[in-house]
C-alpha cells in the first residue's frame, strides 16, 4: 500500500555488516539537518524549550536511521505532535521548519506543510465531512498536516457535531498511514489540554507535546529588529526606546498576540513613516531618511493614547 | 483474452509500488491524475465513469494510491484505469493512462460479419460480456 521510500540520508550503507561503526557525523552532515536547525537558532528568537525539543527529535530520528542500518528496527517512530501556546508564539513557523527537518531525514517524502482549520475538515451536512477530511488528508500526504486551533474540531455541547467524524477519520489515517503523513495539532494551551482530555484516543497517538512560551520584552525587541532588518528598515535610537515602551504597554492590553502584534505594530509604523515623509514633500530624501523609523512613528500609536484611560 | 489498452498494456500487472512510481512521475510533471472504471471493455468505449473527484493539488502518490485501492474495493470485477491529464496550453490531453484492475475472467470479443450488397462484408467486434446489462457483466 505504501510507496517505496527513498531516504535522503545517503551516507548510510544499508549492507554494512553489523558491528562496523557507522559515521554519525557523516550521516548528520549528509542529511543537511544541521542547516535547518542552525537557521532555526538564527531566525527564531527565544523559544529555548522548543528548540531543545526539536533538536532532541532530530537526534532521535537520525539515530533511528543509523539503527535501521544496523538492523535494529524499532518500528516507524510516532511523529504526530501538538504545539500549544498563545497566539503569535511561532507555532506555524516552527511547524514549517519541522516539515523541513522531517523531509531531510526522510520521514516525510515531500516536506510540504498543509495548514488547515476546522472549516477545511468539517462539513456542513451529513455525509459532507468524510470526503472533505479525506480530501485534505490526500493533499497533505507526503508532508505535514498542520491543524490550527484543533480544539474547535470537538464541540462537547453538541453531540451531533460533525467534528467528531473528522477526528475519527484523522485517527484512522494517523494510525494506519503513519509513514505517509505527520499531523501537528496547534492551539491555546488550556483549550488543547481539554481537547486532548476529552479525546483520549487522539492524545495517546500524539507523541510529542511541545509548549511554546510567551516572549519576554527583550525577545520581542530582538524579534522586531530582525523583522525590520528583513524589510530593510532600521530604528533610530529614540525609536528603539519608544518601541520598548510600546511593548511594555501593549503586553498588558487584551488581545496581545506576541510576535504577530509586533509585526502589525511595525506595519503601522511603516505607514506613519511613509505619510510623514510624504507630508514634507519638497525636501530631498536621502537613503537614511527612507529606511529610518523615528520615535514619532511609534509614539503615534493608540497604545500611547490610552494613557490614564486604561 | 487479456484486454490491452493504454500504456504498459503488454507488461504484466503493475504492483502498487510500480503504480505509485508512475503516479509520482505524473505529479512531478504537473499532470492531474484521475481514476476511471467501466465494465464495457469495447475499445471504442472512451467514456469510462470517473471514480470520486478528479485528484487535483496533490503532492504525493500515497493519497491517489489510497483512492485506487478504494475503487478496487468498490468495483473488484471492473476495469479500472489511472489517467494523467496534461492541462498545459497546446497539449490539453491525456498524457498517460494505464489499467490497474481487471476482471478475473475476460471472455473477449466476437467478430460479427455482415454481408452487404455485391458480396461486401462489414465487420464489427462485440464484447461477449456486454450481452448482460451493466453491473452484471463480470
Amino acid at each position: 500500500m505504501s510507496a517505496p521510500r527513498e531516504t535522503t540520508v545517503g551516507a548510510i550503507d544499508r549492507d554494512a555488516p553489523p558491528g562496523e561503526p557507522l559515521d554519525l557525523e557523516a550521516a548528520y552532515r549528509d542529511s543537511h539537518v544541521g542547516e535547518v536547525i542552525e537557521s532555526l537558532e538564527r531566525e527564531l528568537i527565544g523559544l529555548a524549550p522548543v528548540k531543545r525539543r526539536i533538536r532532541d527529535i532530530a537526534a532521535l530520528l537520525l539515530i533511528d536511521k543509523l539503527r535501521q542500518a544496523h538492523g535494529l528496527s524499532a518500528g516507524a517512530p510516532a511523529l504526530h505532535m501538538s504545539f500549544t501556546g498563545n497566539p503569535g508564539t511561532g507555532k506555524t513557523t516552527v511547524a514549517m521548519r519541522m516539515a523541513e527537518i522531517l523531509h531531510r531525514l526522510g520521514y516525510v517524502r515531500k516536506g510540504h506543510l498543509v495548514a488547515v482549520t476546522r472549516d477545511d475538515l468539517v462539513g456542513q451536512y451529513i455525509g459532507h465531512t468524510a470526503p472533505k477530511t479525506r480530501e485534505v488528508l490526500k493533499r497533505a500526504m507526503g508532508g505535514v498536516l498542520f491543524i490550527d486551533e484543533a480544539y474547535y474540531l470537538y464541540r462537547p455541547e453538541n453531540e451531533r457535531d460533525y467534528g467528531q467524524e473528522a477526528i475519527e477519520i484523522l485517527l484512522q489515517v494517523m494510525e494506519n498511514q503513519r509513514e505517509d503523513l505527520v499531523v501537528i495539532f496547534a492551539g491555546y494551551k488550556q483549550r488543547m489540554d481539554t481537547f486532548f482530555h476529552s479525546n483520549p484516543g487522539l492524545s495517546s497517538r500524539v507523541a510529542h507535546h511541545i509548549d511554546f512560551p510567551d516572549y519576554s520584552a527583550e525577545e520581542l525587541i530582538a524579534i522586531a529588529q530582525l523583522m525590520l532588518e528583513q524589510m530593510h528598515y532600521r530604528l533610530s535610537p529614540d525609536a528603539l526606546a519608544a518601541l520598548g515602551e510600546y511593548i511594555e504597554r501593549r503586553r498588558t492590553q487584551p488581545h496581545f498576540a506576541n510576535a504577530r502584534s509586533i509585526r502589525n505594530a511595525l506595519d503601522r509604523a511603516r505607514l506613519r513613516q511613509a505619510s510623514r515623509l510624504f507630508e514634507r514633500r519638497g525636501v530631498p530624501l536621502d537613503r537614511a531618511a527612507l529606511e529610518t523609523i523615528e520615535a514619532g512613528d511609534i509614539r503615534a500609536s493608540r497604545v500611547f493614547a490610552t494613557e490614564g484611560a486604561a | 483474452m487479456r484486454l490491452t489498452q493504454g500504456t504498459f498494456s503488454y507488461l504484466p500487472e503493475l504492483s502498487d509500488a510500480q503504480i505509485a512510481k508512475q503516479i509520482e512521475y505524473s505529479l512531478a510533471n504537473g499532470w492531474a491524475v484521475s481514476i476511471e472504471y467501466t465494465d464495457d471493455p469495447h475499445p471504442r468505449n472512451t467514456y469510462w465513469e470517473m471514480y470520486g473527484m478528479p485528484l487535483f493539488d496533490l503532492r504525493d502518490a500515497a493519497g491517489i494510491l489510497a483512492e485506487v485501492n478504494a475503487c478496487r474495493r468498490t468495483f473488484p470485477r471492473h476495469y479500472i484505469k489511472v489517467n494523467a491529464f496534461d492541462a498545459s496550453r497546446g497539449r490539453e490531453s491525456m498524457r498517460l493512462s494505464f489499467i490497474v484492475n481487471r476482471p478475473p475472467h475476460e471472455p473477449g470479443f466476437a467478430l460479427t460479419r455482415t454481408e452487404g450488397p455485391g458480396r461486401t462484408l462489414r465487420y464489427t467486434t462485440r464484447a461477449y460480456s456486454s450481452d448482460r446489462p451493466e453491473g452484471e457483466r463480470y
